[in-house]
């Protein structure tokens, strides 16, 4: 493989990476503080896919490619993060809130429930037939040294960067951001400190919602939206984030870009078919659990006896 | 209309062995699994492929398709089992995507997404056992959901039932009481992908094909309903669960709305039922199997 | 005779040593008392020994016989049962069915036999297996007078009778050895001295028991003998009394007295 072929390779899976670690972010967060992993996700972030698409046609209307095209696209995002903001926060309160003191397996069925709401509403309002971004951007190619570079992979990876740093920033700097942090090391604790548990778990909903939305349109640049395209991102986002350590933020990022580089490299390197792509995501979810189960930067959860 | 009523019992009654499979994993041992549909694609595809290509009868397929799906439930299972109920569910979820994925793309052996056509009729001692004529097939049907209740039943009934229920409860206690807990997971996970296993056997002797599109998620998510909406934990739940969700899905077709009712309608109804039920009534309509000892007649206080 | 030993037990979670090379014996046939101020590792000690946990040095002996590293399960299975600080029963399951799933591994195990023969076995004489599990559990109960609340489920009864029926579950393992997490953690004085009755009556029937224990008046009054950890290490030995006496655990447990 040439050096110009790596690069090229290197580039498409950070893209995809960029991709996966945004959506895997959700999981995390609520993994971490609700312990439970949020089905429904992949479908939130078909639905903002959807939003991003409308609110982006209807500004758009019949004006040509330019600064007002560019400008609409962002302002659809922001439409789409806020809405799917909202629906996160909705779906808590309804589905997952009345469940926090039930056995183990009841927020799942729910959240599984949540999913299939989601998934097949969308494809009775929205119909079957998948739609496409009416291009925002001139996607034409840049060439550097053989490497072929789109528009739209620049765009995807400053985006996805600008979010997981704000993300970091927030966590790491803002109350709000400590009271998530001491919330998922102990939330009965936390709650005896002051802090409103039940606002900080919308709050986490609310950003890890927005984010998916984030990663639908991104994805929805390149690739067709349809209403059950959230489950094979949903899932191979959730690998990412069991490879980086459920529960843990930085791990998430650094686990969607892994998964983005082995995908790409897996099918170019490898030869693995790209028909049976999808199947590396779960080859790497089962030996990353056989191996180091609590994920490459994790903490092994013991339960005290 | 009498025919398709026949039609939806015969179909409940495929399902109810995957539920009663289902109940095994989730209802006693606590497990989530998320794979019913690829088990059952697993005997729908052994019983296919074995019969026109090998020409075996059918019921010669029926202890290969159980045991291959038992194979393939040891295979997930014991990576998997380690780990806690949400890891689980996802690795199951993925392997049912594979064995999809798998089916669609081993062209010279399951030819693809146009999957196998003209599988052979059923039959005993000369007597065929015609899908089209749908009497024979739903005393067949029923026949081996009697036979699966009444073993399952009882292995719940026994030392068995109790550890599982042990390892549900908690599993470090189940530990310490000498119950080897690695062992009545697998235990669950083989048996309930048999069952299936068997289901997709019928399925595919019933319908006389077998393609890919069958084997859906989405029939996952569905027995899970039939389990969690009867009650987990209980067979006969289980099987009146099936009946009700077939009668649901089948509903627009029964009353003739079929038009007017959108084709997501069962599936978004599947969704609701799934989230109500963890609300309002965590224990399904039946409730988990009780058993009182010492012959006394009195109840057990307190809900569950 | 030794019953149990363990050899330089150790047990480190990455730079915390929760047990350091700690040398315990129990002696069979007696009650041993484990005491030490909080976070001294005596649960540790437990859990290395009962295979909850594996320890990272050091060996554990029973009746001579090297059971380091053992899963749990095989450990009960030899005779070791136990019960645990923040009571785990099986809350959903009636009281005599959280005592039957002790009997578990007693019943439908013909050593002669294949596994493949007992189990089926055990499955064709269903009623009557059942039953033997089932009247062995309630005499169980029946020692620890718990007999009218059978049916009950485990999560309903009140604090103290959880506590005795996890000892009820533990004992219709039919061990040899008997460990007691803090079984009177909670208790009101009259469910302390109904216990302590009760652990007289568990030694009587032949079985060693060893119990971790704060409440110094029980475990001065029912203790053959008293080992005390402090900081993961053994401090001291001996009877109730030379204990009471011992200079170096009235100042673990007091703090040093100023000069």
């Amino acid at each position: 493989m040439g050096i110009a072929e790596f690069f090229q390779h290197l580039m498409n899976g950070l893209t995809l990476g960029g991709i996966y670690a945004l959506i895997a972010l959700g999981y995390t967060m609520v993994y971490g503080i609700l312990k439970f992993i949020n089905f429904a996700h992949g479908d939130i972030l078909m639905i903002g896919a959807y939003i991003g698409l409308f609110v982006f046609d209807m500004l758009r209307g019949d004006s040509p490619l330019g600064t007002w095209t560019f400008i609409s696209f962002f302002i659809a995002m922001l439409v789409s993060m806020v809405s799917c903001g909202l629906l996160g926060m909705g779906i808590e309160r309804i589905a997952y809130k009345p469940l926090r003191r039930a056995t183990r397996l009841a927020p799942l069925l729910s959240a599984i429930g949540v999913s299939f709401i989601l998934s097949n509403s969308a494809a009775w309002m929205f119909g079957t037939q998948s739609r496409k971004f009416n291009y925002p951007f001139d996607n034409t190619s840049i060439n550097i040294g053989g490497v072929v570079i789109t528009p739209h992979q620049i765009l995807i990876l400053v985006v996805s960067l600008v979010m997981m740093i704000s993300l970091k920033i927030f966590v790491d700097k803002t109350r709000m951001g400590k009271a998530m942090r001491a919330t998922s090391l102990d939330q009965d604790t936390a709650m005896l400190m002051g802090i409103n548990v039940n606002r900080v778990i919308s709050m986490t909903f609310a950003i890890g919602s927005a984010l998916a939305a984030v990663g639908g349109i991104l994805i929805a640049l390149d690739f067709k939206v349809y209403s059950s395209m959230g489950t094979m991102i949903g899932l191979k986002a959730f690998v990412a984030a069991v490879v980086g350590g459920i529960g843990n933020i930085s791990g998430a990022m650094f686990g969607g870009i892994l998964l983005g580089l082995l995908e790409t490299f897996g099918v170019a390197v490898l030869g693995i078919p790209t028909g049976l792509k999808d199947t590396i995501a779960f080859g790497v979810l089962i030996i990353i659990l056989l191996v180091k189960p609590e994920g490459l930067f994790g903490k092994v959860e013991k339960e005290k006896v | 209309m009498i025919n398709f009523f026949l039609l939806i019992l015969i179909y409940s009654g495929i399902y109810a062995l995957m539920a009663i499979g289902q109940n095994i994993i989730t209802g006693y041992g606590g497990m989530l699994s998320l794979c019913q549909a690829g088990f059952f694609a697993i005997g729908s595809y052994t019983t296919a492929i074995l019969a026109t290509k090998l020409g075996w009868s059918f019921w010669a397929t029926l202890p290969a398709a159980a045991i291959l799906s038992a194979l393939f439930g040891l295979l997930i299972g014991l990576p998997t089992l380690r780990l806690k109920g949400d890891y689980l569910a996802i690795a199951t979820l993925g392997f049912g995507e594979i064995v999809r994925n798998v089916l669609n793309n081993w062209d010279s052996l399951t030819n693809g997404p146009m999957g196998i056509q003209k599988i052979p009729m059923p039959d005993l001692f000369g007597f065929v056992i015609n899908p089209y004529r749908k009497y024979a097939f739903l005393v067949m049907v029923i026949l081996f959901v009697v036979i699966a209740y009444l073993l399952f039943q009882r292995l719940a009934r026994s030392r068995m039932g109790r550890a599982l229920a042990a390892v549900r409860e908690d599993e470090i206690a189940a530990q310490s009481m000498g119950i080897n807990i690695t062992k009545y997971k697998v235990y669950a996970f083989v048996l309930g992908a048999s069952v299936a296993g068997i289901a997709g056997s019928l399925q595919a002797v019933f319908s006389l094909s077998v393609t890919p599109g069958t084997y859906t998620f989405m029939v996952s998510v569905m027995v899970l309903c039939m389990v969690v909406l009867g009650g987990m934990g209980n067979f006969k739940a289980a099987i009146l669960g099936t009946f009700i969700i077939q009668l649901i899905s089948y509903f627009p077709q029964l009353t003739g709305l079929s038009s007017v009712i959108p084709p997501q309608f069962k599936q978004i109804l599947f969704g609701l039922i799934l989230v109500v039920m963890m609300i309002w009534r965590p224990q399904g309509l039946l409730g988990r199997e009780e058993r009182t000892y010492g012959g006394s007649t009195e109840r057990k206080g307190g809900k569950r | 005779m030794i019953l149990l030993e363990t050899e330089a037990l150790t047990r480190a979670y990455g730079g915390v040593v929760a047990v350091n090379k700690v040398d315990f014996q129990v002696e069979s046939g007696l009650i041993t008392g484990l005491i030490g101020p909080n976070g001294a590792g005596k649960t540790t000690l437990f859990n290395n020994i009962t295979g909850l946990d594996t320890p990272s040095k050091g060996r554990v002996f029973f009746n001579n016989k090297d059971i380091t590293g053992f899963p749990a399960h095989k450990i009960c299975r030899m005779g070791i049962a136990r019960t645990f600080q923040n009571i785990r029963l099986f809350k959903d399951l009636s009281v005599v069915e959280n005592v039957m799933i002790g009997r578990h591994f007693k019943t439908g195990r013909d050593e002669t036999k294949g596994r493949f023969v007992n189990a089926l076995k055990s499955y064709v004489y269903l009623k009557r297996e059942e039953q033997e599990i089932y009247e062995k559990a309630d005499s169980w109960l029946d020692f620890f007078e718990m007999g009218q609340f059978k049916n009950e489920l485990a999560k309903n009864l009140p604090y103290g009778k959880q506590r005795e029926l996890e000892i009820a579950r533990a004992l219709a393992t039919e061990p040899q050895l008997l460990f007691l997490d803090e079984p009177a953690a909670g208790m009101n004085p009259q469910e302390t001295e109904h216990l302590m009755a009760i652990i007289r009556k568990i030694r009587d029937l032949g079985i060693t028991v060893v119990l971790i224990e704060h409440d110094m008046k029980l475990v001065m009054n029912i203790c053959d003998t008293i080992t005390v950890l402090n900081y993961g290490q053994k401090l001291a030995q001996g009877t109730p009394r030379e204990i009471k006496h011992n200079s170096s655990v009235i100042e673990a447990y007091l703090g040093k007295e100023e000069e």
